[in-house]
């Protein structure tokens, strides 16, 4: 069936489509489309009209998931613009950010052995966000620059890949850690 | 009303008749009913004025089920066809129910379907009809009480509860012959019935200690969603507990020994109970107890001394809470609300302890043996459309990872845990051998890795995929989880474009095939007449979609429309008006099912229409 919906993640919110985003205008248009189109406003309805709801809930929801992230939303913009997004392409990694990359992960692999490994965890978690921050505005400005930087702009999404699964690593060192402590 | 909803915000489009609704807690131990009524949400109480319906069933032979407080007095005497606690059974397979602990006295088989049946004097029970029982009971209650037919309910269920538990409380309810409109929390509804939904952010903890168990949540509320971050327990300690402690303090001070018999062991509990109860007001208690020897027992108990006692209980319950604020990657001080749910923490040392614990008081003002279904009746009344002008939202979450099992037993998660659902997800499968017809998907739920770990939901065959060379077919399958967290396949082969029949098989569920005829016969011995019931709501239907139509063709028929569209919409829904009266259920059924079928592009064109309404002035350029 042809979806009411038929239109990209951004023009759902009537967004322009840029990388920068006006987080908390996301957030009221995508709580606007969800009184609107939830199931629950269709309870009573007939079970055509639940099931188009249900689909347009569900698309409201996929869009936001994406633009709310800052790692997808540069993918799906990059898949909009027409470039081919491929894990095993672009392996060729620049060998500065391929070392920094080995060290990150020594240090974390050193946290337990540290008198006190939560305060040095956080600590390197904190190195980690503020780089991905900045990997981030740099994503921002090759994205929206309007100059054709696609090819800059697939590397630093690579390196934000790396970062996130740097992120969640940390995280459940963090949720081990804790659960020895206590 | 869909036809109708969609209007300009305070704009109604109809006028509006009061419907019936309830929202029910479907508890372990307890069940209630409560319902809006000229504008307040209370439990409802059955003739003899209890709001506590226990959640007993007793099946005699060649007697209807008996349900209830005239059930849990029979347990003592006939505990294998009294059955109890089934709250614990639903969605579980016969295995799972055996790990469950050896203290069950029923005698379990198990159906074809894998599901589990209790035999019963009344013949065999699954789970599922004992759960439709107990709503069945208080489906009577509410409407004797509200004097007309239930136009919808909300059942809660526990935050935790997986997609087959899920659905068999939903199937329980469509089997009592309740429009089920929809499943929510247990912790949301609490916070519902707090009105917490209509504050902007906070993190709110859920302490709610049960009859027999120990549930914490914590929810995030983030501009109107509920998002259960985290939950923990223990589901071998609740308020049954704290009884037994003050019990066994009683049987040391009148220097009984460990050998009571049956009556001695009530007569002791229900005493601790009162004393319990009696002491979150009164700073000292007089017990009494009629020994076996008819002789009294008499004491006293003071609120401090009960407190000593029963601390290391209270202490227990703070290591789930320790771990849930872990999980949910949350401190004491990052926790703006605690709610308290269930009986027992009325007791003040609970609640000074929770205090305590989260620094600050938790609301208890509402009944805590109400709350849960005073936020069901709540959403209820807002679902059938008794509050138009109701702003609330409640979006909830998948608690559980939703994926499909691959080569070597591993799982591949399709939706993760935590994402807001409704969600849909769609994954390509091909054929691996010439001219290959069917496709097999095992779904389970769970978060680990190997599938004999995660817990099995369904399998799909997907059939009639039309002969191609290997790995040339494309079948696109889409995994679709409703508002409910219930989850529903389809799959369509790409490039013939063909929809492959999927066949569904529950690991312990029920197909739609079971529910029908247990409907069936569930009416024919409760001396209902199918027919004319399948009439009467055949023709409720009829004119409601006949009134929605005439409504939305006054409002914009003639500018989304044009003549020709509009005249096969009126020639399908004239059809239905000569049908209507008519004695053909099915005849009516089936002109319903052509006036949606004509007005499908209609609805997507009002739902268009009313997205760019949602977001007019919203213009791309007022941004640049």
């Amino acid at each position: 069936m042809s979806s009411v919906l038929a239109q990209n993640h951004f023009e759902i919110f009537s967004l322009p489509q840029s990388y920068a985003l006006d987080r908390a205008l996301l957030d009221a248009r995508y709580r606007e489309l969800q009184r609107a189109f939830h199931p629950d406003r269709f309870a009573s309805a007939g079970d055509h009209e639940r099931r188009v709801s249900i689909q347009q809930a569900a698309q409201i929801n996929e869009a936001y998931q994406v633009l709310k992230d800052p790692l997808r939303r540069g993918q799906y913009l990059l898949e909009l613009r027409g470039n081919v997004l491929n894990d095993e392409q672009d392996t060729h990694q620049d060998p500065v950010f391929l070392m920094q990359q080995i060290e990150l992960r020594e240090a974390l692999g050193e946290v337990r052995g540290t008198p006190d490994p939560l305060v040095a965890l956080e600590m390197l978690a904190t190195d980690i966000r503020n780089q991905y921050a900045e990997l981030q505005a740099a994503l921002e400005l090759a994205l929206d620059a309007g100059d054709d930087a696609a090819g800059e702009a697939l590397v630093l999404v690579r390196r934000m890949q790396f970062f996130t699964r740097l992120q969640e690593e940390v995280q459940a060192l963090e949720a081990d850690l804790e659960d020895e402590l206590f | 009303m869909a036809l109708l909803q969609i209007s300009e915000p305070g704009k109604s489009t109809a006028p509006h008749q009061h419907r019936f609704a309830a929202g029910i807690d479907l508890g372990t131990t307890n069940s209630l009913v409560a319902s809006v009524r000229s504008g307040r949400a209370d439990t409802l109480p059955d003739e003899q004025g209890r709001h506590l319906l226990p959640s007993v069933v007793r099946y005699a032979a060649n007697a209807a089920p008996e349900v209830g407080q005239a059930a849990k007095l029979q347990a003592a005497h006939d505990p294998l066809n009294t059955i109890i606690s089934v709250k614990r059974f639903m969605g579980r397979g016969v295995d799972d129910i055996l790990t469950l602990g050896s203290m069950l006295p029923y005698e379990f088989i198990a159906s074809e379907s894998g599901m589990p049946l209790i035999n019963t004097a009344g013949g065999p029970r699954s789970p599922v009809q004992v759960s439709a029982d107990i709503l069945l009971e208080l489906k009577r209650r509410t409407e004797s009480t509200l004097g007309g037919d239930l136009s919808g309910v909300v059942i809660t269920v526990p935050a935790y509860f997986d997609e087959a538990q899920r659905q068999a409380t939903k199937d329980a309810g469509t089997l009592a012959g309740l429009k089920v409109l929809r499943l929510i929390n247990e912790p949301t509804a609490a916070a519902v019935a707090y009105g917490l939904d209509r504050k902007a952010d906070g993190v709110i903890a859920v302490y709610d200690l049960g009859g027999g168990t120990f549930d914490i949540s914590i929810l995030r509320l983030n501009q109107g969603v509920f998002e259960v971050l985290a939950t923990a327990g223990d589901t071998a300690l609740g308020g049954d507990d704290l009884d037994r402690e003050i019990a066994r303090w009683i049987m040391q001070q009148a220097g009984i020994g460990n050998a009571v018999d049956h009556a001695l062991q009530r007569r002791l509990l229900e005493a601790a109970c009162a004393a319990k109860e009696q002491l979150s007001e009164a700073d000292e208690v007089e017990l009494g107890v009629v020994l076996d020897d008819g002789s009294q027992w008499h004491g006293s108990l003071s609120r401090q001394q009960m407190n000593d006692l029963l601390e290391p209980l209270v202490r227990k319950t703070l290591a789930p809470c320790r771990r849930c604020l872990r999980d949910a990657g949350l401190r004491a001080g990052d926790i703006t609300e605690v709610v308290m749910v269930g009986g027992s923490t009325r007791v003040p040392r609970v609640r000074s302890a929770v205090a305590e614990f989260f620094g600050r008081e938790p609301l208890a003002e509402i009944d805590p043996d109400r709350v849960v279904a005073i936020g069901a009746a709540v959403q209820a009344d807002m679902l059938v459309g008794n509050k138009p002008d109701e702003e609330m939202l409640l979006l909830d979450v998948i608690p559980l990872s939703l994926g499909i099992e691959t080569m070597g037993g591993l799982t591949e998660k399709i939706v993760p845990r935590n994402t807001t659902i409704p969600v849909a997800r769609a994954q390509e499968f091909t054929t691996f051998k010439d001219g290959q017809t069917a496709i097999a998907l095992h779904v389970v739920q769970g978060e680990r890795e190997l599938v004999e770990d995660c817990r099995s939901l369904a399998r799909f065959e997907l059939r009639d995929i039309p002969p191609m060379t290997a790995g040339a077919a494309r079948i696109r399958v889409t995994f679709q989880v409703d508002a409910d967290g219930l989850l529903n396949v389809t799959a369509r082969e790409q490039t013939s474009g063909a929809q492959a029949h999927i066949e569904v098989k529950p690991s312990y569920g029920l197909s739609d095939h079971e529910i029908e005829s247990m409907l069936r016969a569930s009416m024919e011995s409760a001396g209902e007449d199918l027919q004319a019931r399948r009439l009467r709501e055949q023709q409720v239907e009829a004119d409601r979609v006949l009134e929605a139509l005439q409504a939305a063709l006054q409002q914009d028929g003639d500018r989304l429309l044009d003549s020709q569209e509009r005249a096969a919409i009126e020639t399908a829904a004239q059809a239905l008006r000569e049908v209507r009266n008519g004695a053909d259920h099915q005849a009516i059924r089936r002109a319903v099912e052509a006036v949606e079928a004509a007005s499908a592009t209609y609805v997507e064109r009002r739902m268009n229409a009313s997205i760019q309404r949602a977001m007019a002035g919203h213009g791309v350029d007022e941004f640049k």
